[in-house]
């Protein structure tokens, strides 16, 4: 499973999964563009190059996301894939990512933030294990 | 359902509930709420945030949640905090994120009779004329010197370009302009964020809707707010869009970084406070100000476009004058009795209306005599409200009444629950015509994911924080 939905009353609530840090951030980006719309019916028709670094894992997901949202909102994105991505243990992140104009697709809601509420980055048998609130 | 607030939440008098001051709380929480409304509010983590802003430093006389409360990030939605200037602080999750969301309500000279064989034609043409949906793109393109007006002055810029009138800005809370703002202290990124969405509704719970007034409960102040019954209203709900969002999410960070001894303590990071008096805290209340003129210049286009379309359907005699604006995700500066002194603090309201009561000087001339209006929007087809503020407010709720009916359904269970094909059917058996940019987030703000926002007003009504005015049925929807 790359990722679940989780009950949260108002907004959305999101676990990403994967074997490596790298793997839970594209399942993480790849949970909330879904929450949109759907990311496989999505063209590649835009490349946009990621380059961010933070204080440790949960704000560099955060700064990971928001990025992604900002990129929706200035130049229409919205995701396909993250095609490339790479994370060093000293926070620092490279991704590539592809999509197309989100104005060709049936978007249902508007995601206004990334938030920091119940934010963890976990250790589990299987590899990591992300959960994420972002605010509808 | 037994919850760990059963034993802690303790009745105080009717639809007033209170969790004692113990631990880390400076102050009491104090619940407004009905024993119904609070068994839902406890189920989820609402009251142990109401309990959190209750520890933050410098907090007055009691923490505040109101009845159409449920969990947010930091301050629960519906959280009403007053903080002392000195020693207190500012929150931007005690904000939110759409900074300035509000609603404003608008009278047309026209009546149900009139405007019902022609609601399919009106909603179109809005739909058409107000962009609308995600990332929904303006039709406005402004100067670099347009939008620093924007963000300094607010509906100055709109009345100087053509957008607003006098009358308009004289009924709107801060004149629609908050002396406090400086939008030096946006950051490009939000800058850039918001650049081509002003004029535009968003998506997500904000929307447009044609009403009518059904039901009158006050006659003179109805009368006074240029409310008839079965006359046709228009309300519009939408906020700050990117630009607001993205000042929350950077503030949020910088406190983050300068602060971080105190944000790494905090029960959740979205609590994050910068001291009042420090260099950062003053900061942000610049760019939270600079943001609401945005929201309140949003709206205001908005009421431009609607004006228009109101021409073209029914032509040139249409008049639409604006009741009042209301924000009610803000912080401002407000001068409360406290301890039998008169103080300035910085109120911080989360999804909680302004209710200023008779005589405030910050209200209206027109209005002054009787207390601000109010408006209570309900979900997406549901009735609406519109109350005055009261005196009784002042000395409760730091002058502040409920936002809406809140949520009490997520919306994963909504998908799962309702159809689109569904939702719309019941809409029009209703007699509502509904048009929204995406047909797949209908489901998602269907009338049954909300709470009964008829229940939520009744409370207001017997506390006294907001007195019943009149009750406004939808017609149409325009939906993001």
């Amino acid at each position: 499973m790359k990722y679940k939905y989780l009950e949260h009353t108002a907004d959305a609530k999101f676990q990403a999964f994967g074997s490596g840090i790298d793997e839970v951030f594209t399942n993480s980006a790849l949970a909330m563009f879904n929450i949109l719309g759907k990311t496989s019916e999505v063209k590649i028709k835009k490349t946009y190059k990621i380059k961010l670094k933070a204080r440790n894992y949960e704000r560099l997901l955060l700064d990971f996301l928001e990025e992604l949202l900002f990129l929706l909102d200035t130049e229409d994105f919205f995701l396909h894939e993250v095609i490339k991505i790479k994370i060093s243990k000293k926070f620092e992140l490279e991704a590539v990512v592809v999509g197309d104009d989100y104005k060709n697709y049936d978007l249902k809601s508007d995601i206004k933030a990334v938030t920091y509420s119940d934010m963890k980055i976990e250790k589990t048998k299987k590899g990591y294990a992300a959960t994420v609130v972002v605010d509808i | 359902m037994a919850t760990k607030w059963d034993e802690k939440v303790k009745k105080v008098k009717e639809d007033i509930y209170q969790v004692a001051k113990e631990g880390c709380m400076n102050v009491p929480v104090k619940i407004f709420a009905s024993e119904k409304l609070l068994e839902k509010i406890k189920t989820d983590d609402s009251i142990q945030q109401g309990v959190n802003m209750a520890c933050m430093p410098g907090i007055q006389k009691q923490s505040i949640m109101m009845s159409d409360a449920h969990q947010g990030y930091g301050f629960p939605v519906g959280g009403v905090a007053a903080f002392d200037l000195e020693n207190g602080c500012i929150s931007p999750g005690g904000i939110g994120f759409d900074i300035n969301c509000g609603v404003r309500l608008l009278t047309t000279n026209l009546t149900k009779k009139e405007v019902e064989g022609k609601i399919k034609e009106l909603i179109n043409t809005l739909f058409d004329n107000v962009p609308s949906g995600v990332g929904s793109e303006a039709t406005i393109r402004l100067s670099d010197e347009d939008y620093e007006e924007v963000l300094n002055h607010g509906l100055d810029w709109c009345l100087k370009e053509g957008y607003a009138t006098k009358e308009d800005i004289d009924h709107c809370e801060e004149n629609g302009h908050m002396k406090t703002a400086d939008a030096s202290k946006i950051s490009p990124r939000a800058k850039k964020r918001g650049r081509g969405q002003l004029g535009t509704l968003g998506a997500g719970n904000h929307f447009l809707e044609i009403q009518f007034v059904e039901e009158i409960f006050n006659d003179e102040v109805a009368k006074s707010f240029g409310l008839e019954k079965d006359n046709v209203v228009v309300l519009i709900h939408t906020g700050s869009r990117g630009l607001g969002h993205q000042t929350c999410s950077d503030y949020l960070k910088k406190i983050e970084d300068e602060y971080s001894e105190i944000v790494d303590k905090l029960p959740e990071k979205d609590l994050a406070y910068a001291p009042m008096n420090s260099q950062l805290g003053k900061d942000y209340l610049g760019a939270m100000s600079a943001a609401a003129n945005y929201g309140w210049c949003n709206r205001q286009l908005i009421t431009h476009f609607t004006r228009k379309s109101f021409e073209n359907v029914f032509g040139e005699n249409i008049k639409l004058n604006l009741v009042y604006d209301v924000a009610h995700n803000i912080a401002k500066l407000e001068e409360y009795e406290i301890d039998g002194k008169k103080k300035e603090v910085l109120v911080h309201r989360k999804g909680a209306t302004r209710s200023f009561g008779p005589g405030h000087k910050e209200i209206p001339g027109v209005y002054r005599g009787i207390g601000q209006p109010i408006f209570i929007p309900g979900s997406m087809g549901t009735s609406s409200w519109v109350l005055v503020g009261t005196d009784k407010a002042m000395n409760e709720t730091f002058s502040s009444a409920p936002h809406g009916a809140g949520r009490m359904m997520s919306r994963h269970e909504a998908n799962k629950r309702f159809t689109t094909e569904g939702t719309i059917r019941d809409l029009e058996k209703h007699k509502i015509y509904v048009k929204a940019a995406s047909t797949r987030g209908i489901t998602e703000e269907a009338p049954g994911a909300y709470k009964d926002v008829d229940e939520v007003i009744e409370i207001a009504d017997t506390v006294g924080i907001g007195k019943k005015v009149a009750r406004l049925k939808p017609m149409g929807v325009v939906k993001g």
